[in-house]
């Protein structure tokens, strides 16, 4: 049995917990404003909100409910567009969305009430995650008719009327500003008397779904599934002397909002903009994100120059650890048995004289697969680089550590003519492919600029 | 007024076909399309999927009645393939099961032989092998042979445009619900309701009358459902024919960009010469249209590019040529622009070529060339109430351009690896369907015993706001409160043999036709007005709520002057035809006047370039635009935006990809991307030019769905000025979409 709060009702269903949640949504509830524009979490139609118990208090996020399996909401809040209009009324976003001439053909539309309407939640409860502007909330909201600029607006006012609400009395204050419909207070105490569930440790293991469902949904909804991410186990992140550890089933969320995480790499939330969205990035663990192995893996990328090290955990119990740029064997393979699980990530906090950049270039600049991603880690003193971790992700079958490069570089002096022959012992390394990304043409050119970009971007007076 | 179905939209009840509350014995259909791109069909083996528990039937060409056969202006294209296959993704049968999530795993069990022809992607193969969907158009005025001859420059190249995936968010999808006697009610997400009604009655084998389509709204359409929803609301309609039970149709996002049609690819060349003061002398293209296995709506979109192949400037010495070439992909289809924008593409590039090789900015080549008031186009009409060079005027003050260009001119001295570039973009796009025989449209109108108004017209409502603006003429007519009048769905028994909501037009032949109805009512009803108020009925009028006279002092209300009118027996229904008058085309002498009028407007468009990473970001677009008298600027400046995005998306990041087999590997929106939040202009300014309008379009407006896309052409030769800014070597290309790939090799060729 699955129980949750879906707008002002309590729900209880005993439908199969692999179900896409946006089917059991329109199909067993009838609430027909949650749209289906794709069904890979890539048009955000059918965005809703979570909310989460934390202490007494529930946080909000908006995902992709087309990519969710429904077992991951037992004992949360479901928002959907039909529980966000006031009892006698529209709300704000919904006021300032028709102001502003916001709505068009009026498919898209419900996926941005939502998401603006969790923007007012966000800048409100999460205001220390820095990618909150209005834009950032929608960045998964894709519309064919309007040309963004109305709904833009719409979110301009947003924003601006909500300058001065209270962290601590947010739901209240966006209750009586008339954001959110007054039920949102009755929240807190009736979550509160939902059950923790026994989440059955068989099938498919599954973390928030955001990549499995893309492919596999109509597999997914009739088989078993072990959701791993049902009890918020392993999201913790951790500083323990040098080491930072990361609990694999993490957010991409998770990693922005955390202060530690956000300390060794300041330029973070430039970096995880180019992410996904922000309903992906709600929801997309890191875990998740090394284990589909893709070779164009933004956060694989992201920490294979950051030398992570796997903390990986087998039925029984027992740990093992792996250096990722050793995780990975060939194209969708990695050194992981059946039923063992990774853990916890880990990595060496950056040394003083270290810098950190994340280079990716798509199509389109967010919510987008990389045509060629690549992230440097280095360490210069007096000139010489003492300490240096290079990645790339579209070259090689796997997210690809430059060893080569990496070892011509290291404790080389830092200066042009070494940047330049390092690219070409990068393009004798790196064997890209042609595909819809690119051709092998363009991304052996590009993988050298965005190296080049590394080096430009943390050492400007260079060039 | 804002967009009627503003509230429900932003509450989300407003209902599309999945919405729809189905009947529970309903059914569904997946289909199972062609995974090859030509060849012979072998042998098909539907038995595994058949005993699949909760299969009902699988349908093919065996089980039609009436005519395997969908095409519209050519009858070349079967619903069901039945021994060859043409395309990947053309439909071989109909899956029909308890859920669509049986439907498709019962499609995975269904086995195919197929014996592969040559397969041809292009539409240069297809021309070298004579391959063509229709015959080649040839459209001439002057002599462009003699022409060149007296040009000091003369310049030749190739271009191309790829083709754009319409993206309608509301993916293709119909409800079609068996009634007594044979006749069904097809609900359907279709721009054009008549096509439809027309097609599943001749596959059916039964009368028009025996089908009814309804259409209550789309979630976008943008040409991508003129003929092409087509085809799913007659497979529907034929397996309720068989089993007489609700068949319910909606395509997954993959079945539909891979089944249906786009914008159609185009490859080009042309020849411009000029004389030595840069006025465009002789001008010469070819065109090489794409238009897929069979013709669909690809003839038209061919006329449509020789119509806009000048764009918005006088030359006298033109000719001008499409190929509608047959390739092995879906048949394309209409788009917003409808050929137009790849008709204008050519032109500019050709400008851009000439100026480049010159050594002049193109803006002056532009300038010169602009059209002018009494000019002939290439095919005979002659430009009136010409606003091209008002609007470029007006483009230029609104963007500052002397200033800005200046100021780009420094930051791209003092910067080195990031450049700005600039363009303008003037337009002029010709508003009716070129078909004359569609320009044509009907409104019902009934006035209920309470006063209040049904309104029922060929408009079909795809988020263009078309609804609203008929209930503004309704309102603004009887003088009467919007919230009392009803704009009914879209329906071919309340108002039959429609044209498709297209072309631009939509809302100037609806329009007309509802207010001629109104009219009708309105001299009724004053009549009795005249009477009860004791006065002259040429001193009344209809406002607020209440027929009244001049001095404003004697009234009658709405509702009072109603329940008289139908206590006299008063007709209170009144049905209008409005056609078109003045247009007309003779396709053998290829001259005529076949607009109504034309729209004009200019861009301007400035840009950045990242010279490391090959991104670009736009910056501005400014935009002086000829509205008419705008009835709703709300909506028509939505339309702007709207429109100038999607020409930047098909310009940009729009990529259509079909691998040399002839399948789609763009076939979802993780490898097709349109534009998002962040891909579009940091700022948008558009200035509404009031001009006098058109007495063709209602209320002296100005039609303003197609014109602005083409604004977006502009995003393609500013990203060019800037590579030229940063790359001496660069050679121009000119090849569309610009895609970061494509900028990045620009840069760094040598």
């Amino acid at each position: 049995m699955i129980e949750f709060i879906l707008n002002n009702k309590t729900i209880k269903t005993s439908v199969h917990q692999g179900e896409p949640l946006v089917d059991f949504l329109r199909e067993y509830r009838n609430l027909k404003g949650t749209k289906i524009g794709c069904r890979e979490g890539d048009c955000g139609a059918c965005t809703i909100l979570i909310g989460e118990l934390h202490d007494d208090n529930v946080i909000y996020h908006s995902i992709t409910s087309c990519i969710s399996p429904l077992g991951n909401v037992h004992g949360k809040h479901v928002v959907t567009v039909e529980g966000i209009s006031l009892e006698n009324g529209l709300n704000r976003v919904q006021e300032e969305m028709i102001s502003n001439n916001g709505t068009q053909c009026g498919f898209c539309t419900p996926g941005f009430v939502v998401s603006l309407t969790g923007f007012a939640i966000k800048k409100t409860q999460h205001n220390h995650n820095p990618l909150n502007t209005f834009q950032d909330v929608i960045s998964g909201n894709i519309c064919r008719c309007t040309g963004y600029k109305s709904i833009e607006k719409a979110g301009e006012i947003i924003n601006n009327s909500l300058k001065g609400f209270s962290i601590k009395n947010s739901i209240n204050d966006l209750i009586q500003h008339q954001f959110l419909p007054s039920y949102f207070a009755t929240i807190p105490e009736k979550l509160k008397n939902i059950p923790k569930k026994e989440n059955p440790k068989k099938g498919k293991i599954v973390a928030s779904g955001s990549d499995l469902y893309v492919q596999q949904a109509d597999h997914l909804r009739k088989k078993d599934v072990h959701l791993i991410t049902l009890n918020k186990e392993h999201q913790t992140i951790q500083q323990k002397e040098k080491t930072c550890f990361i609990g694999a089933n993490t957010t991409v969320s998770h990693l922005l909002e955390n202060s530690i995480f956000l300390k060794q790499i300041p330029k973070l939330p430039e970096f995880l903009k180019k992410v996904s969205s922000e309903q992906i990035r709600n929801m997309g663990t890191l875990g998740g994100n090394f284990v589909n192995a893709s070779p164009i893996g933004d956060l694989s990328v992201f920490f294979l120059a950051l030398n992570a090290v796997l903390h990986i955990k087998n039925p029984h119990g027992n740990l093992r650890e792996v250096h990722l740029k050793d995780f990975y064997k060939g194209y969708k393979t990695y050194d992981l048995k059946e039923n063992e699980i990774i853990e916890t990530v880990s990595f060496k906090i950056l040394e003083k004289n270290a810098s950190f950049n994340f280079e990716k270039v798509s199509k389109r600049t967010h919510l987008d697969i990389a045509s060629v991603n690549s992230a440097m880690q280095i360490e210069i003193i007096e000139n010489q680089i003492t300490n240096i971790h290079l990645s790339i992700g579209g070259v090689a079958p796997i997210p690809f550590y430059a060893k080569n490069t990496v070892s011509f570089l290291n404790q080389n002096e830092l200066n042009e003519e070494n940047i330049e022959k390092s690219l070409e012992i990068l393009n004798d390394e790196i064997a890209p492919i042609s595909d819809i990304r690119g051709t092998s043409a363009y991304k052996r050119l590009l993988a050298k600029q965005l190296v080049k970009a590394h080096f430009i971007t943390l050492f400007p007076n260079l060039f | 007024m804002k967009n009627k179905d503003s509230i429900s939209h932003v509450t989300g009840t407003s209902i599309y076909i999945d919405d729809i509350i189905t009947r529970s014995d309903t059914l569904h259909g997946v289909i199972f399309a062609s995974q090859k791109a030509h060849g012979k069909i072998i042998s098909i083996d539907y038995s595994e999927a058949e005993k699949l528990e909760g299969v009902e039937r699988i349908f093919t060409f065996k089980d039609i009645k009436g005519e395997n056969q969908i095409g519209g202006i050519i009858q070349d294209e079967a619903l069901w393939a039945k021994d060859e296959v043409h395309y990947a993704g053309q439909p071989i049968a109909l899956i029909v099961a308890k859920s669509s999530f049986i439907a498709r795993q019962a499609r995975g069990l269904i086995s195919i032989e197929i014996e592969e022809f040559k397969v041809i992607t292009t539409a240069s193969e297809a021309k070298e092998k004579k391959l063509f969907v229709s015959n080649p158009r040839h459209f001439s005025i002057g002599n462009t042979e003699e022409a060149f001859n007296e040009c000091t420059y003369i310049f030749e190249d190739v271009t191309f445009t790829n083709g754009q995936e319409h993206l309608y968010l509301e993916t293709q999808g119909c409800y079609v619900c068996p009634e007594e006697n044979g006749h069904f009610k097809i609900y359907s997400s279709t721009q054009g309701p008549t096509i439809l009604q027309k097609i599943a009655a001749r596959v059916l084998g039964i009368p028009m009358y025996q089908i009814e389509v309804d259409v209550l709204r789309l979630g976008g359409g943008f040409g991508g459902k003129e003929d092409q929803a087509t085809s799913w609301g007659v497979m529907a309609a034929v397996a309720a024919q068989h089993l007489n039970v609700p068949i319910k149709i909606i395509l997954d996002r993959h079945d539909d960009i891979k089944f249906t049609g786009k914008r159609h690819p185009y490859e080009s060349s042309f020849k411009i010469g000029l004389t030595k003061d840069l006025k465009i002398h002789a001008f010469e293209a070819d065109f090489l249209q794409n238009s897929g296995a069979s013709a669909d709506l690809s003839p038209a979109v061919a006329e449509r590019t020789l119509f806009h192949a000048t764009n918005c400037y006088s030359i006298k010495n033109v000719h001008t040529s499409v190929y509608p070439c047959k390739t092995n992909l879906p048949p394309n289809t209409a788009f917003r622009g409808f050929g137009g924008p790849q008709g204008m593409f050519v032109i500019e590039s050709a400008i851009a070529k000439a100026a480049h090789q010159i050594g002049v900015c193109k803006s002056i080549i532009q300038k010169k060339n602009l059209l002018q008031e009494n000019d002939i186009f290439s095919y005979g009409q002659i430009a009136k109430n010409v606003e091209t060079e008002n609007s470029w005027n007006l483009a230029m003050e609104l963007s500052n351009f002397s200033i800005i260009k200046e100021e780009i001119k420094q930051f791209n001295k003092n910067n080195k690896y990031i450049k700005k570039g600039m363009a303008i973009m003037p337009i002029t796009f010709g508003i009716s369907f070129t078909n004359t025989s569609m320009n044509h449209a009907r409104a019902l109108v009934h006035i209920y015993l309470d006063g209040s108004v049904g309104i029922s017209t060929a408009a079909v409502e795809m988020g263009q706001g078309v609804n609203t603006k008929m209930l503004q003429i309704a309102s603004q007519e009887f003088g009467i409160d919007a919230s009392k009048i009803k704009i009914e769905s879209t329906n071919t028994t309340r108002v039959a043999n429609t044209s498709p909501s297209a072309a631009s037009s939509t809302t100037d032949l609806n329009g007309k036709a509802l207010l001629k109805a109104c009219i009708v009512l309105k001299n009724r009803l004053i009549n009795i007005a005249a009477r009860e108020l004791l006065s002259d009925k040429k001193d009344l009028k209809f406002e607020n709520n209440y027929v009244i006279n001049l001095t404003q002092t004697k009234k009658i209300s709405w509702e009072e002057l109603i329940t008289i009118a139908a206590l006299e027996r008063v007709q209170l229904s009144e049905k209008a035809h409005y056609a078109t008058p003045e247009i007309y085309f003779d396709k053998k002498a290829e001259k005529g006047h076949p607009f109504a009028y034309h729209v004009y407007g200019t861009s301007v468009t400035t840009i950045t370039l990242d010279c490391i990473r090959g991104t670009y970001e736009i910056d501005q677009v400014d935009i002086a635009h000829d509205f008419g008298k705008s009835m709703n600027l709300d909506i028509d400046l939505g339309q702007i935006e709207g429109g100038l995005v999607q020409g930047i998306g098909w310009m940009t990041l729009e990529e259509i990809a079909y691998n040399k087999e002839g399948i789609l590997t763009s076939n979802s929106l993780s490898t097709y991307k349109i534009p998002d939040v962040f891909a579009v202009p940091k700022k948008i300014n558009i200035k509404a030019i009031e001009t006098n309008g058109n007495d063709l379009a209602i209320y002296k407006s100005k039609a303003v769905g197609e014109p602005p896309l083409m604004y977006g052409i502009g995003t393609y030769f500013a990203i060019q000025d800037a590579i030229q800014n940063f790359n001496p070597n660069y050679e121009q290309k000119f090849h569309a979409p610009f895609t970061p790939e494509k900028v990045l090799l620009a840069l760094y060729e040598s």
